[in-house]
């Protein structure tokens, strides 16, 4: 066998627009209540972007405070890969508009799609290019302005959700170090659970799909919550055997951000103490494929994270989908 | 016995410590303040427990926690 490198990440970043729009914001849009919100998702306020703004713009920005934080140039990137399901244009790729944005001139870039695993799906894929001596480096990039999708007279969609962006750079590290492990799932036949119907090839936009407001997010609400409960226990109890890794070595568990509910259900199942658990969502709401980035950006930036530290990342989204990788923090 | 079982399943679910006045004419919803997630979570610990699949359309049904004992009992 060829020789391989562990790949770690070496530095991130992350883009939020200003703009909040708060649970009272939203008591005047649509009839919901602060308390209800609160007490069903744990959200509390979410950023969303202007008109002007769009996926590839956030994408941008965080890019270069993960290629700052982990001092690397735009034209040393071999490989850029934006996880998104708001993508700029159908294509060209939103990785492409961020490779021109930072002048990566050296960089491959594409764009993946696996809903709010798409972070940790695209770390995967990335990883694998590293490991292997292909590539010496990648930036990783889950970004979404999922607002620019949600039907906002529909009360019970358009309060979960918010707009942002996450990136990481990996690169070779230390041996032992950095991403111990990584397990990504699917189940396409519960996929219709969350959908968005219209502006496909099976729905191209028209007339019809848009007065049955088709071009926004969809979801059967009760069927993604027993599915994420049940598979976010799974996911990371599978990459943990993978890794050799006990739940009490645990330091950090960063889950997908969709609802408190489900996280404290999944952490229920896993018998793991809220207070190794990252939670962000009360300020972000579900942000697809940057909660994960967002939340692991937020908790190295508040000096959580040191060296040698075991963080579990895990996430599960439209697909539907499923992800999860243990990482020792190599920096 | 079903009824005991699920009666703390739902203890457990809702953190509610004495159960004894739980019956099976109880509601979920009404009398024990249950919201709809709490709904779903109990149906997934029955689902556990029991090795039953309760699907959607006819955990709507379920009126009482006698309803939820008459359907796991008449599916185990």
């Amino acid at each position: 066998m060829n020789k391989t490198y562990s790949v770690g990440i070496t530095g991130t970043g992350s883009a939020l627009p200003e703009k909040e729009l708060s649970n009272f914001d939203l008591e005047k849009m649509v009839d919901t209540t602060d308390e209800w919100i609160r007490t069903r998702t744990g959200i509390s306020c979410r950023r969303v972007t202007d008109e002007n703004t769009a996926t590839s713009d956030l994408a941008t920005e965080a890019a270069i405070k993960a290629l700052k934080d982990a001092n690397l140039k735009a034209e040393d990137i071999d490989l850029i890969i934006v996880a998104t399901v708001t993508p700029d244009l159908s294509f060209p790729s939103t990785a492409c508009i961020v490779q021109k944005n930072l002048g990566a001139i050296k960089a491959a870039a594409f764009d993946i799609e696996a809903a709010c695993s798409g972070f940790l799906y695209a770390l995967t894929i990335g990883e694998q290019f590293i490991k292997n001596g292909f590539y010496k480096n990648a930036l990783i990039i889950g970004a979404e302005t999922l607002s620019k999708i949600l039907n906002w007279e529909d009360r019970n969609t358009c309060v979960l959700f918010g707009d942002g962006a996450g990136a990481a750079v990996i690169e070779r590290t230390e041996e032992g170090y950095g991403i111990l492990s990584s397990y990504l799932g699917a189940d396409g036949t519960g996929g219709m659970a969350l959908t968005h119907p219209a502006g496909g090839t099976r729905l191209p936009v028209s007339l019809d799909t848009f007065e049955k407001k088709l071009h926004y997010i969809e979801m059967d609400g009760s069927e993604v919550f027993k599915f994420a409960v049940r598979v976010m226990g799974k996911a990371a109890l599978e990459a943990l055997e993978r890794s050799n890794i006990s739940l009490d070595e645990i330091d950090h568990m960063i889950p997908h951000q969709a609802n408190i509910r489900i996280i404290e259900a999944a952490a229920k199942r896993l018998k793991l103490p809220m207070d190794r658990v990252v939670v962000n969502l009360d300020r972000y709401g579900n942000m697809s494929a940057a909660s994960v980035p967002v939340a692991l950006d937020e908790t190295l930036k508040n000096g959580k994270i040191k060296k040698g530290d075991i963080i579990v990342l895990v996430a599960f989204g439209g697909g539907l989908t499923w992800a999860s990788t243990v990482m020792k923090w190599c920096k | 016995m079903v009824f005991e079982r699920v009666v703390e399943i739902i203890g457990e679910q809702l953190g509610i410590n004495d159960v004894s006045e739980v019956k099976m004419t109880t509601s979920l919803i009404n009398d024990l303040e249950a919201d709809s997630l709490d709904a779903v979570e109990i149906v997934m610990a029955i689902e556990d427990e029991f090795g039953v699949e309760i699907p959607d359309e006819e955990a709507e049904k379920f009126k009482n926690i006698g309803d939820i004992v008459k359907y796991v009992e008449a599916k185990k």
